[in-house]
């Protein structure tokens, strides 16, 4: 079980989050024309790499926030752990 | 049976405590203190199972973890235990245990025949032999493995035993009490860390308890014992016998298993059997200590055959002879403390040592006690069937190539040692690449992975002196980076016996024209031969060796096999055994039961159980409820004999004729508030928002990214900034970590916040053609016209003296209003509705009938929104604004979305207007099409139609809308059932709604 440090609560068990896909992914402007081969990447098309991965959680038997956790997804060593609205 | 092998005096037991126990249906007496197989050795009892492949006879090899053979089935408590290691099963009085894999009897076992067809049963036989023809896997191969294969029985009854679940956090965890985890624990203890101490065994101490040191000036067990009762005492340690850590996960998380009750005859009430402990550590020690190897021979596996260290256990921990004429096989020096202890108890050993000349402390004392020794002399095979009666004995040549000078010499145990093998398992879980050390032939730790440190003899340092000095400093400097402190304590002096260098060999080669197996891995009942099979077939890989021979794969992990196994592998191929590599650890380190795993998770403890305030009215009114979510929902309240379906439409049929009330507590509430709320929510929902005003409610879908339909509901306009959002109990988390998403990573300019509101309040829909009567009683100051609160209309009201919130809004598709309260009062509310409903003939209804007035009226809901529809397939088309964007539009124009034949939601009734259709039932065009039949759709809800009195069902089918009217089949080939049915409008009952707005 990871021990994943909540930029708002501190040190918590993995089983406090729950999982939340790629945090690299942004979201299209409302209202915006965008090509169907683009909102199908947008929706569909995700990277799994091997090693660094930029992801979403949230403390969601906690704060409620959603942050942002930097992991090695080989390892699960977590390098960083930031609050929505920080960039890495 | 009288104790035959029990000394008079020594050991640890309690002779003062006499126990009796049965195995195997026969009576026999051990004492407190015993381990079922030391007292079954005490007895002379060594033929304990038989193996797993050819049923050969079995006996104890080992004297704890390590053990191969001895696997019983426990009876205790009145639940069965199967797989038990009987020398880790503490006696108690009146335990019952058996052999497993064995049938009729250990004594005479069918299966043994396996062993005389030996030669069928070669490496990769399963593989081989079990592939065709294919149809005989299932009838004939699959029972007979079954039958033949697996150790004790699982009991098909319900465990009745309890299991409990603990997590806790230190800053030192240890992983054993032997010298190193003693002195470790220690030295940090001191420093003021919170540790954990675990020990595997019921005493703690380890190889302290076994070994002739002197520690200060104690002797090893004294000075252990000495150590544990002073960190017993200590506040900030916990001490921990029975418990196993087990495994090595992410983040330094391990998981031990600690064996409460099963040394007792009993469970006590509130006091669990096992408990896994979930331990969270700063840093880990493992000091897991090592296990003696085997020496290979013919016939090794015949009961008599033990590990030297495991024969010393017996003898100083249990005052247990394993033999009265021993042999000792050894390569290094400890099997002279063996042969030395059977010499001290009035016992002659023979010790043959593979070694030329070796010399030390320990064998000059054994050369002074008298001790016959013969060098460089081997075992080539032990004799006799169910219990070692002789062996054959020779010299080996220098070269260790040969042997010769055989003779046959009698004994009745031959004590095994074949050097030390370090415990690496839990380091090597923590992703610690581990190391080939040559000088001792076995891998330890290397560079650590996680905040992992090996000590001891589990790190290949086999000598107490070394041991202690860096324990008690590893202890103090990890400790120290914790807790800042720093307790200086003085490593105590050592007295020990130096040992002489151990001899490399290992597997006796076969005398000219034998063919003795030879085994490597006692509990798979792996033999030399089956190796030399697979590499000759082209396994090279060492991992694919051990699945194909099945070399390590046993619930002892290869303890005791491993290593030999790879020595084997090395020498045909001419490599060394790091070249060859080990095979990956992975957890458990030795078996857990399931129920530790599952802990109180089980039946109604496997979720929370929610209950609306209103719930025990609900049960005083014989209401039967339904699991709906994690919630209990009335699903019916039975009325004299009534049966689900006559209560569900008498309680249907009551709201479309006079009222019904109806238990809506259960549904998902969130509180929306701030200045941006009403943008937030028309990017959320699929139609417009902006406009709705204070004091109405509005119907809303709300979308996925990917255009399918996430949950549906009403939101009301509260007041300027603030909305009340209802969604389906089953979405109800889900919808608010979405709206958590968009509000705080996609749009964080809005200013809104929100929060979940459903425990806050109760609900109650009144629904029927008599519910404004009902509400205008209720609410004797308000005006409840159509004109005055109109459909979809909101109003704050006094109910009897409680705030109450009215909703005009209707799932049932009859004139109805939600009122809801504050929790605390919801019961109240439900008994003054049901008080004032009576001169309406109200009736609550349950679930089913809700079911029943949704579906005849089309609502869709959760079967219909089901994870793969969008709003079109839901004829939700009036719902999605072209205007604005929302969540998921763009998806909604992709070109299977606006298919002209795109699936649709139509309604079903049988022909015959009496067979129900089956839900999850295909719709299909011709009933007697050949295989696969194409499917047009599916069945989402059924119903009886109260308002028609037939069955009627939802479905979605492709080109829906341009099947209405057609003749097609629903079949289930679940039920059996085909049935000729209509398609018609999904609005079966009131299509134009004007019953919601009356
Ligand atoms: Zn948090």
């Amino acid at each position: 079980m990871l021990h994943i440090k909540c930029p708002h609560c501190g040190l918590r068990s993995q089983n406090e989050f729950s999982y939340g896909g790629d945090a690299t992914v942004k979201r299209p402007e409302l209202n915006k024309e965008i090509s169907d081969q683009d909102w199908d990447s947008f929706v569909y098309l995700r990277k799994s790499p091997r090693g660094k991965h930029l992801e979403l959680w949230q403390h969601i038997s906690g704060c409620r926030r959603w942050i942002k956790v930097e992991r090695d997804t080989l390892t699960h060593e977590i390098f960083k752990t930031l609050k929505a609205n920080e960039e890495v | 049976m009288s104790e035959k092998f029990r000394l008079d005096k020594g050991g640890l037991i309690n002779r003062n405590k006499k126990l009796s126990f049965k195995f195997n249906g026969k009576k026999y007496f051990g004492y407190e203190g015993d381990t079922l197989a030391s007292a079954l050795i005490a007895n002379g009892v060594h033929l304990v199972g038989r193996s797993f492949k050819y049923h050969r006879p079995r006996g104890f090899f080992g004297a704890g973890v390590d053990e191969p053979y001895a696997i019983v089935q426990m009876n205790r408590n009145n639940e069965v235990d199967p797989n038990v290691r009987a020398t880790e099963q503490e006696l108690f009085e009146g335990l019952e245990a058996k052999s497993v894999n064995c049938w009729p009897n250990v004594d005479f076992d069918i299966g043994a025949i396996n062993n005389f067809l030996g030669k069928f049963f070669p490496a990769g036989f399963y593989y081989k032999t079990f592939m065709w023809p294919k149809s005989f896997w299932y009838k004939v191969y699959e029972p007979i493995i079954r039958k033949a294969a697996g150790f004790g029985e699982a009991s098909i009854k319900h465990d009745k035993e309890k299991y409990e679940h603990k997590y806790e956090y230190c800053d030192l965890l240890i992983t054993g009490s032997g010298p190193s985890g003693l002195a470790s624990a220690y030295a940090a203890a001191q420093n003021g860390a919170k540790v954990i101490l675990a020990e595997d065994k019921s005493r703690f101490g380890g190889s302290l308890l076994t070994s002739e040191v002197t520690i200060g000036n104690q002797s090893g067990k004294d000075w252990a014992e000495k150590i544990i009762s002073e960190l017993k005492l200590m506040p900030n340690v916990i001490v921990k016998n029975r418990s196993q850590v087990f495994g090595y996960y992410d983040h330094n998380m391990l998981v031990m298993s600690e064996r409460v009750s099963d040394h007792l005859p009993k469970t006590e009430k509130y006091i669990p059997k096992q408990r896994l402990w979930y331990i969270r550590a700063k840093e880990v020690i493992i000091s897991s200590g090592s296990i003696e190897r085997p020496l290979v021979f013919g016939n090794n596996d015949t009961p008599g055959v033990m590990l030297s260290s495991a024969a010393k256990e017996y003898l100083k921990i249990y005052g247990v002879l394993v033999g009265k004429k021993p042999l000792v096989f050894t390569n290094n020096d400890s099997g002279y403390e063996t042969a030395i202890e059977f010499k001290k108890n009035g016992i002659d050993p023979i010790v043959l040592d593979t070694r030329k000349s070796p010399n030390s402390e320990i064998i000059k004392e054994a050369k002074d006690l008298n001790i016959n020794i013969k060098f460089s002399y081997v075992v080539v095979a032990a004799k006799g069937y169910k219990k070692v009666k002789s062996a054959d004995i020779a010299k080996i040549s220098d070269d260790k190539k040969n042997v010769s000078n055989i003779e046959n010499i009698g004994c009745d145990c031959i004590c095994v040692s074949g050097f030390w093998t370090p415990t690496i398992h839990l380091a090597s879980q923590s992703g610690n690449k581990t190391k080939f050390k040559d000088e001792i032939d076995a891998f330890i730790p290397s560079q650590s992975k996680q905040k992992e440190t090996t000590l001891g003899s589990a790190n290949g340092i086999f000598t107490l002196e070394e041991t202690l000095k860096t324990s008690f400093e590893k202890g103090s400097e990890l400790s120290k980076q914790i807790t800042n402190k720093e307790n200086k304590i003085a490593v105590p002096s050592v007295v020990e016996k130096k040992s002489s260098n151990h001899d490399k060999f290992w597997c006796v080669p076969l005398p000219e024209g034998k063919n003795y197996k030879r085994f490597l891995d006692f509990q798979n009942d792996v033999a030399v031969s089956d190796i030399q099979l697979a590499l000759r077939e082209g396994y090279r890989s060492i991992e694919h060796v051990k699945r194909y021979t099945t070399l390590g794969m046993a619930t002892d992990q290869g303890r005791t096999s491993n290593l030999n196994g790879l020595q084997l592998v090395s020498d045909i191929e001419n490599k060394v055994v790091p070249q060859v590599g080990h095979t990956t650890f992975r957890p458990p380190y030795s078996p857990v039961s399931i129920g530790a795993i599952v802990g109180r998770e089980i039946g109604k403890h496997s979720k929370p159980t929610r209950k609306s305030p209103m719930h025990y009215w609900h049960e005083k009114n014989n209401a039967v409820f339904v699991d709906a979510g994690v919630w209990l929902r009335p699903r019916y309240y039975k009325q004299g004999n009534e049966n689900l379906f006559e209560a569900s439409k008498r309680e249907a049929k009551n709201v479309r004729q006079n009222v019904g009330v109806c238990d809506v507590t259960t549904l998902g509430k969130i509180d929306i508030k701030g200045p941006d709320s009403a943008e937030f929510l028309n990017r959320v929902y699929t139609n417009a928002w902006l406009k709705l005003p204070v004091g109405k409610a509005r119907y809303g879908v709300m979308l996925r990214e990917d255009g399918i339909v996430m949950d549906d509901g009403t939101t009301t306009r509260i007041s300027e900034n603030h909305y009340h959002m209802t969604t389906t109990t089953a979405q109800a988390a889900n919808v608010l970590s979405h709206l958590e998403y968009y509000l705080q990573l996609v749009w964080p300019e809005l200013n809104v916040n929100v929060v979940s509101s459903t425990e806050q309040w109760a609900g109650a829909a009144i629904a029927g053609p008599k519910s404004r009567d009902v509400l205008q009683k209720l609410f004797p100051d308000l005006d409840l016209s159509n004109e005055g609160l109109p459909f979809m209309g909101y109003m704050e009201g006094n109910l009897f003296g409680v705030n109450a919130k009215i909703y005009r809004i209707s799932f049932s598709g009859e004139l109805a209003y939600e009122v809801n309260v504050e929790s605390d009062n919801g019961n109240y509310m439900w008994e003054k509705i049901m008080e004032i409903g009576k001169d309406f003939n109200i009736q609550p209804y349950g679930t089913e009938a809700l079911s029943t007035l949704r579906i005849e009226m089309g609502h869709v809901a959760g079967s219909e929104l089901d994870g793969r529809t969008i709003p079109y397939d839901n004829s939700l088309d009036g719902l999605v604004s072209k205007k604005k964007d929302f969540i998921g539009k763009r998806s909604l124009s992709k070109a299977a979305y606006v298919a002209s034949d795109r699936q649709k939601i139509v309604g079903v009734i049988p022909l015959d207007k009496k067979t129900s259709i089956p839900e999850g039932s295909y719709i299909v065009k011709d009933a007697k099409a050949k295989l696969p039949n194409p499917k047009l759709g599916h069945i989402s809800a059924s119903c009886w139609s109260v308002e028609y009195d037939n069955p009627f069902s939802l479905a979605i089918i492709k080109d829906g809308r341009n099947m209405i009217g057609q003749k097609l089949f629903a079949m289930s080939p679940l039920k059996n059932k085909t049935i000729p049915v209509e398609i018609v409008s999904s609005h079966y009952v009131d299509p134009k709604g004007e019953r919601v707005r009356s």
